[in-house]
């Protein structure tokens, strides 16, 4: 009987074993495995419209859909942390653009440069000269973006400002002039969410007061934290904060824009995914508005002329299991046809700028132009500008200042030099 | 097994032999949750130390000794010093009303009242409900939003004319928001303490009670003086539970403050620190902060208990 039980138990071992094992893919054959967390909404829609062309233009290469949920990919970045550090990397994975790319997995050396692929595919031609030295480090570059989101917008209520006979304002003292008509008139004059948007709203303040130039040099390590110049724009930033919403902690940047979108509030800065919230379908969740009526948009004060960025890009891993899988993934995720297959369901640009504007909405081919022709510069909040542990360190000061009800600018700036100095990119 | 008729015949002569065989049978069986535990509780732990006392940052492994700065560093975290405050707030504030509530909700239920079953299941069952939807929910319901935006609990307050009582809730200047935070938390675990209580309770024999009766205690003192201190096992075994899920506490805070520095926990800095900001060293140091401070408050309570089943 004793053995009869142990004959059981070792049988179950075997069977757990085995059922554990059993997730593997089979080797062999052609394949890619690309990584993501694009699992859902208009994100899925899009990979699955761009999996579609990959599936015509290599039809014998089996592509494997590695998306984890959850998180806004902070899941998925823990899983692919994982499974980096156990030497099993997916061909191919999806990242933010920039220093989070090149602050985390360059670093690590674990992705290969794609010099050779741009120079074959022409991707170098047909993206804005200020976009590749913020996707490189030195001459290599690390990633094929996918989408362009804009980071400097600000939403606007048009019959609201109508109402109140306000313009809107192009730079923050007139914004401060506007604030004041719109909240004697009870309205809240620019809404905000959780902490993170208030990065957001931070990133664009800083843009709008230094410039372009005085901005990028911050994060490439040539500029001063500690100069009179961020104490000032820090300044600025400290009351435009006095102008927003006072639940802001409460509320995501759905909610803040919704209270643009219901008249509750004037003005909104957030990136342009709020373009697909306003004007998407009632059914898919979104406010079904006519894009320039039931909502408008203007560069934030100061901020004119520039194209402040983030992009979802696509990478090579080092020692990929099937590169040759992951080099035709990198070339149809690239390529105008991939792009015009993923952008308009996205509800993002293409970072090719030869994409057909007929395919995008009114919004979309206002940023397809300023794309184009305006200086890009890249976005704090959304990986491109500061590597993880230093975004993280400037989140953590921010954290402090928010819940500061003094708002001491002076302490603010201090922790923002210590962590320029602690963390800064290599 | 020993209702086994063979070999119950066959143990006549040799009994010591059966029993090894059982206790073979035992260490077999539950040598895999030892081997697992001894792997993934103790074996982790050990490699968490390790990593706390190195300087790895970035995504690769650094084991490279770096001794007790991580530790050192937090302690001049200023966002360790607000998770710190937060924690005891918040721990003071759940423990006390979970163990008043619970008790008095136990002592209620206990006047032998009709639909006992109905009002135990309807105070249990916020407990079969995950903290992430308590969260969420109670981020709604807390919402603090004023004027003609008002709702939730507000909302409620307004209509009911209590307008004195309308608040910013878990948007309160530090260091009371996370107070409020408390509130879905007490929500949730005070039917289980109240069942904890109700046990307790029940195990205390009617004798007593009449004796205390009759020998002319008031009802009040004889809950003071009879019932209180026979309690006093359970109150243990409550604090034990609730103030470890007081002092790990993770997904609570992530449904509500969304990732709002006024109310940071050690269990989110940990996994900012690690997964956000790749910086695992320092993760790692709050990791092992906060065994610590656990271990605190269990060890002392294993050493009771292991003494009274000695006792016993």
């Amino acid at each position: 009987m004793i053995r009869k039980l142990s004959t059981t138990i070792a049988l179950l071992i075997v069977v757990a074993l085995l059922a554990a094992c059993g997730g593997a893919a089979p080797a062999g054959a052609d394949q890619v495995e690309v990584f993501s967390w694009w699992t859902g909404g208009g994100e899925a829609a899009g990979l699955d419209a761009m999996i579609k062309i990959f599936a015509a233009e290599y039809p014998k290469t089996e592509f494997i859909n590695a998306a984890v949920a959850g998180g806004a990919g902070t899941n998925a970045r823990a899983v692919l942390a994982s499974r980096l550090q156990a030497g099993d990397p997916p061909d191919s994975w999806q990242a933010h653009a920039g220093q989070e790319i090149i602050g985390t997995y360059v670093a690590a050396g674990q992705i290969e440069p794609l010099n050779s692929l741009f120079e074959e595919e022409g991707f170098g031609k047909v993206m804005p000269a200020t976009l590749l030295p913020l996707i490189s480090k030195g001459d290599q570059i690390y990633s094929v973006p996918v989408n362009i989101h804009r980071a400097n917008v600000m939403w606007t209520n048009p019959a609201l400002l109508a109402e109140l006979g306000v313009q809107v304002p192009t730079t923050w003292d007139e914004f401060f002039t506007a604030c004041e008509t719109v909240e004697a008139a009870g309205k809240i004059c620019l809404s905000m969410g959780e902490q993170w948007t208030a990065m957001h709203l931070m990133e664009v303040v800083l843009l709008g007061e230094l410039g372009p130039d005085a901005y990028n040099a911050l994060w490439d390590g040539s500029g001063d934290w500690g100069s009179a110049e961020v104490t000032a724009a820090l300044g600025t930033y400290a009351e435009v904060l006095k102008h927003v919403n006072s639940d802001a902690a409460g509320l995501t940047w759905q909610d803040a824009s919704q209270l643009v979108a219901n008249g509750d509030a004037a003005f909104n800065i957030m990136g342009d995914w709020c373009d697909g919230y306003f004007s998407g379908t009632a059914e898919g969740g979104n406010l079904g508005l006519v894009p320039g009526e039931g909502y408008g948009w203007a560069p934030p004060p100061g901020t004119d002329g520039t194209f402040q960025f983030l992009s979802d890009s696509f990478t090579l891993a080092k020692g990929a299991p099937h590169a040759e899988g992951a080099l035709a993934w990198l070339k149809t995720a690239g390529s105008k046809a991939g792009q015009e297959a993923f952008n308009p369901v996205k509800g993002s640009i293409c970072a090719r700028t030869d994409c057909d504007a007929t395919l995008f909405n009114a919004y979309l081919q206002t940023a397809m132009a300023d794309w184009a022709s305006d200086r890009v510069v890249g976005s704090l909040t959304h990986g491109v500008t500061a590597n993880d542990t230093w975004k993280n360190e400037i989140n953590t000061a921010l954290g402090l200042f928010l819940t500061d009800t003094n708002r001491n600018v002076e302490a603010f700036q201090s922790a923002l030099v210590a962590a320029a100095a602690a963390y800064p990119n290599k | 097994m020993t209702a086994t008729p063979v070999p119950a015949r066959a143990a006549a002569p040799r009994p010591r032999r059966y029993v090894n065989r059982d206790q073979v049978l035992a260490i077999l069986v539950v040598m895999p949750s030892i081997v697992a535990t001894a792997i993934f509780v103790y074996g982790f732990i050990g490699w968490t130390l390790r990593v706390s006392l190195s300087n790895w940052t970035g995504l690769m492994p650094d084991y490279s000794f770096a001794g007790l700065r991580q530790y050192l560093e937090l302690a001049r975290d200023a966002r360790f010093a607000i998770d710190v405050r937060n924690t005891a707030v918040f721990t003071t504030i759940f423990l006390t009303s979970c163990l008043a509530l619970g008790l008095f909700l136990a002592i209620l239920l206990d006047q032998k009242l009709k639909g006992e079953n109905f009002f135990r299941s309807v105070f249990l069952f916020p407990m079969a409900i995950s903290f992430i939807v308590t969260g969420v929910v109670w981020r709604w319901l807390m919402n603090p939003a004023t004027g003609t935006r008002i709702t939730g609990i507000n909302l409620l307050f307004q209509q009911l004319g209590l307008g004195a009582l309308i608040s910013r809730w878990h948007l309160t200047d530090p260091p009371w928001g996370i107070a409020f935070v408390a509130v879905p938390a007490v929500w949730q675990m005070a039917g289980f303490t109240m069942a904890l209580y109700l046990g307790g309770l029940r195990a205390i024999s009617e004798d007593l009670r009449e004796a205390a009766r009759v020998d002319g205690a008031s009802e009040f003192q004889m809950y003071r003086y009879v019932i209180m201190p026979l309690l006093n096992p359970v109150t243990l075994s409550a604090v034990i539970i609730l103030g470890h899920i007081s002092l790990k506490i993770f997904d609570l805070i992530v449904a509500i403050s969304q990732n709002n520095i006024a109310l940071d926990v050690p269990g989110v800095y940990m996994w900012r620190a690690t997964f956000d900001a790749n910086n695992y060293g320092r993760g790692a140091a709050i990791g092992i902060i906060m065994l610590l401070t656990i271990a605190v408050l269990i060890v002392p309570y294993l050493v009771y208990s292991m003494r009274s089943e000695e006792q016993q």
